[in-house]
């Protein structure tokens, strides 16, 4: 692998879930010919992580972000779609990839208050991976990622249990057991989410200095504008299952293209009483993930509706410097594109099972 | 504006515990909330702020009490009622609350018409039908489909219970609304909504409001006056703009500079070492003395005192360093630069 190859590679990654595990629904659904009925979790999803990068994935809640991450962790298996890692997919794996694998990435979860064993001490906690993946270690090693996590003095914490640790220092163990394999990918679940402003911030500083000193590339996802532009250098807005635009931190948020990105970054309250805050014009809740509407699925509640959304949206440049994507329909010239036609209405609804 | 309509004066709350080591959890709390304000409520989880809406209208759990203080209501001391005249003369009538988790308050089992009707049958003399038309009327308000009324709690999804709720509290007309972290369960998009209905409701129905929250932000923007708490005190309380504009308390000053602001993303945040105390037994010190970067000896001797800031009105700080706050955390904290906003529009 040369120095410039993407850590991860997503391509054209779906995750769909049936809605029924029922017998007699599946029965009913063949004799009536009708395809099961789907929730699209995750759909035809790209994404490339660089060395070094944060890619943050934003979204409002059942938007998909959670499924996408455990798509990747390797937790469910993508209904189609490609995942590469390191070069090699993920689909190729055997017994020793997938350990190798597991070794390489790994989770900072939403809630330390539950993702931590109760009964590990912080030294067990933390010492568990190096045993799991046989890497030899001595006390010094744990003391020294402590100390690295902000968790000074070493000596103090590392005989605790988590009941006698803060929810910062509960996150920060989390943190420490994620980098103590020297992973090469951290994905980060909301890890702030849960904490008091005062000890947000430090979690963000520490996730922030993460990456330029550990080397790793990271994948945050968050519901919160605000927290994620601390972090990631790229944002992907994550609206139903899919991806509607994508652009670097600052450029995202100062010109936002997206009529859901803009609706999104109006909605931060922004803590200063002297500034007047435009309010996003849109409809409040996503629409239902089962019975999504065809074409592009934020039209129901687009201010900028048109008759054209009724197909799906290709991902187009809309600068032409190749740096950022937006899926919509405002920002291509419909007629200039027509050999490369949108793909019809009909072709990402779910075809009858074979 | 001296019209107060809810009074806090030197209050303390303490849960009884077995062990007989009693949790202080509000001390020597102060602020009052003018007629027509919205008051804003910040402060960690922990720090009591619960504990005072539970106070207001006597929801107190059964090991909690009001030991010392007064709580005036319009005037009137409220803090020795007993339960029967709580419900007769505070609860929805006068405050009503819109709870922390909208989800789980609403009753599975009945019709939010039916819920409506029997809210009405103890507190008004209204009939069925007027009952339900006046939920009409409010459902309008709040900007549900009115047909909805008779469905169940779980047929609406979190941010239509949430409106829901918000019908509910403004049913009989009260002059307090103690709203608890009314959007935090919800999406952003959604917050905005719900806070700037609420919003609305000050000119249209003349209310005050209480709005109870970790989201320092909010409470910017939506409030005209504040308080600040940590560890069971009152740490600052005046205008949101006095307190954003001449932060007097470390923790206010530190808070404010915790908190992201996606306008400037290069900021540095700042950081609040440590946690607030256990508030086990006497509470004689200042709790945020272990945290703060200047203090003295003295912050740990006695609690300490209310410093009105000069030259503002109801503005005040409970540190003893008070008046050297603006150079000391000068000092400390990188200046807020003339930096640019990086969202385009709108400013």
């Amino acid at each position: 692998m040369s120095a410039t190859d993407p850590v991860l590679e997503l391509e054209s990654v779906d995750k769909h879930f049936q809605t029924t595990s029922s017998f007699v629904e599946s029965v009913k659904e063949r004799i009536f010919g009708e395809g099961p009925k789907l929730v699209r979790a995750v759909d035809d999803l790209d994404m490339t992580l660089e060395q070094n990068q944060v890619q943050g994935v934003i979204g409002e809640s059942g938007c998909g972000k959670t499924t996408l991450l455990r798509t990747v962790m390797g937790l469910y298996d993508p209904t189609d779609g490609d995942i590469r890692f390191q070069g090699k997919s993920t689909s190729e794996f055997g017994k020793a990839d997938w350990k190798e694998f597991r070794r390489k990435v790994q989770i900072v979860f939403q809630d330390p208050f539950n993702s931590l064993d109760p009964k590990f001490s912080v030294r067990r906690t933390i010492a568990e991976p190096l045993e799991i993946h046989d890497i030899d270690y001595e006390r010094s090693d744990i003391e020294e990622m402590l100390e690295k996590v902000g968790l000074t003095p070493a000596s103090q914490y590392i005989q605790q249990f988590p009941n006698q640790l803060s929810g910062g220092e509960k996150q920060r163990v989390a943190i420490a057991r994620a980098l103590i394999t020297d992973p090469e990918v951290i994905l980060a679940d909301e890890p702030s989410s849960m904490l008091d402003v005062s000890t947000q911030a430090s979690i963000l500083n520490l996730l922030n200095d993460l990456t330029s000193e550990f080397g790793v590339s990271m994948i945050y996802i968050s519901h919160d504008l605000s927290t994620v532009s601390y972090v990631c250098d790229e944002i992907n807005v994550m609206y139903l299952g899919r991806i509607v635009e994508k652009a670097e931190t600052r450029e995202l948020l100062s010109d936002p293209k997206h009529p859901y990105t803009k609706a999104l970054i109006q909605s931060i309250p922004i803590p200063d009483p002297h500034h007047k805050r435009e309010r996003a014009t849109i409809g409040g809740e996503p629409g239902d993930p089962i019975d999504m509407p065809e074409g592009c699925r934020f039209k129901t509640r687009c201010p900028e509706r048109m008759d054209v959304c009724d197909r799906k949206p290709r991902d187009v440049d809309p600068d032409g410097d190749g740096e950022r994507t937006v899926a919509c329909h405002l920002y291509y010239d419909h007629e200039a594109t027509a050999g490369q036609a949108d793909e019809p209405a009909g072709e990402h609804t779910p075809e009858t099972p074979t | 504006m001296t019209d107060p309509i809810l009074e806090f004066e030197d209050v303390d709350i303490r849960y009884r515990t077995e062990k007989g080591n009693d949790v202080h959890a509000v001390n020597d709390a102060s602020f009052s909330i003018n007629r027509h304000d919205y008051f804003g409520l910040v402060g960690e989880s922990g720090c009591g702020k619960s504990t005072i809406a539970d106070a207001i209208v006597g929801g107190l759990d059964a090991n909690g009490e009001v030991t010392s203080g007064t709580i005036r209501y319009k005037g009137e001391e409220i803090q020795d009622y007993s339960e029967k005249e709580f419900n007769q003369n505070v609860r929805w009538k006068e405050i009503s609350v819109i709870p922390q988790s909208s989800m789980n308050s609403l009753d599975p089992v009945m019709k939010l018409s039916n819920q409506a009707v029997e809210m009405a049958k103890y507190h008004t003399d209204l009939t069925k039908t007027e009952a339900i038309d006046r939920l009409r009327e409010l459902f309008e308000v709040v900007g549900l489909s009115e047909s909805r009324i008779h469905d169940y709690p779980h047929q609406f999804s979190g941010g239509m219970q949430q409106r829901a709720i918000i019908a509910f509290a403004l049913y009989l007309r009260p002059s307090l609304i103690i709203a608890d972290e009314p959007t935090t369960a919800l999406d952003v998009i959604m917050q905005d909504q719900i806070i700037d209905y609420i919003n609305g409701l000050k000119d249209d129905w003349d209310i005050s409001m209480l709005m109870i929250t970790h989201d320092i932000s909010v409470v910017f923007e939506n409030c005209d006056s504040m308080a600040v708490m940590h560890g069971g005190q009152v740490a600052e309380t005046g205008s949101v703009v006095d307190v954003y504009d001449r932060p007097r308390h470390p923790y206010a000053i530190l808070l404010q500079n915790a908190f992201p602001d996606v306008r400037f993303p290069d900021r540095e945040l700042a950081v609040i070492d440590g946690h607030p105390p256990q508030l086990r037994g006497e509470v004689d010190f200042c709790t945020f003395a272990d945290r703060c970067p200047w203090a003295q000896p003295e912050c740990r001797e006695g609690a300490p005192d209310a410093q009105a800031v000069a030259g503002d009105d109801d503005h005040q700080a409970w540190c003893v360093r008070a008046d050297e706050m603006e150079e000391l955390a000068a000092e400390h904290l990188e200046p807020k630069a003339e930096e640019e906003s990086i969202l385009g529009g709108g400013e």
